[in-house]
């Protein structure tokens, strides 16, 4: 695959979205978003249920489809072109609330397919490929298990490690820990700043505000369909600008 | 009047072989079914206007007309069209197309009851849209419905008796040829009822069989 200058150009951004506006029907969902996401740069998104967090980044891959604007990954344009969706989708790994791991596929199986598919790979080289993933988010030892067979924090590791296996530039999380037991946060988090230190771009829903600390290097918060405030974490925390931005985070910290 | 059951143990090889036929219907209805089943939903889920409307068209035709019916329209449509099968194929034409409409209403509904967030998955590793069909919601979707394919599958076991009304060869044409020739109805459809039970039974068993091996993932 030819892959376009930008994309190497360490200064271009990894992922760029100007002026989008989202409708569901009459809903609109999101209004004038602009972001840009250097190539290794970690984001973590935040704001109120119904914010449009989802969407946001849900639209970064196709997901859903934009009404107006203009998104860019990793040098390719995004439209609804087929060729377009492809080239995006294959650089942005996504990581689900619900895991969404293939319940009649093993571990490993999960961790292949889409290589051998998309990418193209043998299945030696995918099932190599799939092991060392595997490995990194410490779960090897599982992979001929069924995700049925494996608690919360594990299948979300699985998760984490099947998206990984197409090598992506860039990895999206929408809230991977809000389905977890409480004593399984801490080691799907602790993948997340594993990966973060490896220097993966990421945008992160959560509202894991320890996890925004550590790894963040700017905090988004968002309302009604609209980015509100940006800030690296240590000033969004000490000092958010907007009322908005003070009644949430007032709320998740103190419930 | 006395019972006399020599008519029958004496016919048993006939009885053995309209058994078979009637297997043989069964288990190549099934099949075509099952393909015509899932063509339906795959049809259905391109969401064209003209196809979807085709398929829903066939499925209110087949399901709102007898079986019966169905046969003697295939079985005399067909030679008009210039295809001639004999009544063995023509029967399993009118089983599978008969049962595949039921399969596509419960397949349809096993693909709906797969979690969107499986597809989303699939999508965003890069799948295309058939191919996450295929590889990602089929299986689930038949393991959730599969034990109501099953009993519309016993249905269509059962249903292979009309098809001796086009003379196919199967186990009621026989019974009735040894009825014709002894006169022993009572004997006859006695012994028949058994077979059906036990041809019932069985297959019964054996679809479970199959079930248990093909969907063999731990369920959450
Ligand atoms: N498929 C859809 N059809 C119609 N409306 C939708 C759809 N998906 C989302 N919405 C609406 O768009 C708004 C934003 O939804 P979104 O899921 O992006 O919010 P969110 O910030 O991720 O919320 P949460 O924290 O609850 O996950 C909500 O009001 C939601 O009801
Ligand atoms: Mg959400």
């Amino acid at each position: 695959m030819t892959e376009p200058n930008s994309a190497r150009n360490a200064t271009a951004p990894m992922i760029e979205m100007r002026h989008v506006e989202k409708f569901y029907g009459p809903f609109h969902a999101l209004k004038d978003v602009n972001l840009t996401v250097a190539k290794g740069e970690k984001i973590v998104l935040c704001g109120p249920s119904g914010s449009g967090k989802s969407t946001l980044i849900r639209c970064i891959n196709h997901l859903e489809s934009i009404k107006s604007g203009e998104i860019t990954v990793a040098g390719h344009r995004l439209s609804d072109s087929q060729k377009a969706v492809d080239a995006v989708r294959r650089e942005v790994g996504m990581v689900f609330q619900q895991f969404n791991l293939f319940p009649h596929k093993t571990v490993l199986e999960n961790c292949i397919l889409a290589p051998m598919r998309v990418r193209g790979l043998s299945r030696a080289e995918a099932e190599a490929t799939g092991r060392k993933y595997l490995e990194r988010v410490r779960i090897g030892d599982q992979a001929a298990k069924y995700p049925a067979q494996l608690s919360g924090g594990q299948q979300q590791r699985v998760a984490i490690a099947r998206a990984l296996c197409m090598e992506p530039m860039a990895m999206l999380f929408d809230e991977p820990t809000s389905a977890l037991d409480p004593e399984m946060v801490k080691e799907v988090l602790d993948t997340m700043v594993l990966l973060a230190r490896d220097g993966m771009t990421m945008i992160c829903v959560t509202h894991e505000m320890g996890f925004a600390r550590q790894v963040a290097d700017r905090v988004i918060f968002m309302a009604d369909g609209a980015i509100v405030e940006e800030n690296d974490p240590e000033s969004f925390f000490r000092a958010p600008a907007h009322a908005r931005t003070r009644a949430f985070l007032g709320e998740i910290l103190h419930h | 009047m006395t019972l006399d059951f020599s008519v029958v143990t004496g016919a048993w090889q006939s009885l053995l072989l309209g058994t078979v036929g009637t297997l043989f219907l069964a288990f190549s209805g099934m099949a075509l079914a099952m393909i015509i089943g899932v063509l339906g939903v795959v049809i259905l889920r391109m969401q064209l206007r003209l196809p979807s409307l085709l398929v829903n068209a066939f499925i209110e035709i087949v399901r709102n007309t007898p079986f019966l019916v169905q046969i003697f329209f295939l079985f005399f449509a067909l030679p008009l069209a210039g295809i001639r099968l004999n009544p063995t194929l023509t029967a399993i034409l009118a089983l599978g197309v008969n049962g595949g409409a039921y399969a596509i209403e419960i397949i349809r509904g096993g693909v709906e009851s797969v979690p969107k967030g499986q597809t989303e998955a699939g999508l965003a590793l890069g799948l295309h849209k058939h191919e996450v069909f295929r590889l990602i919601v089929l299986k689930p979707a038949l393991r959730a419905i599969y034990p109501s394919l099953s009993s519309q599958f016993i249905l269509l076991t059962l249903t292979t008796a009309i098809c001796t009304s086009i003379s196919a060869y199967e186990l009621t044409s026989v019974g009735q040829r040894i009825e014709a020739e002894t006169f022993r109805s009572f004997e006859v459809y006695f012994t028949l009822t058994g077979i059906y039970l036990v041809i019932s039974l069985v297959t019964m068993w054996l679809l479970a069989a199959i079930g248990r091996r093909a969907f063999s993932y731990p369920q959450r």
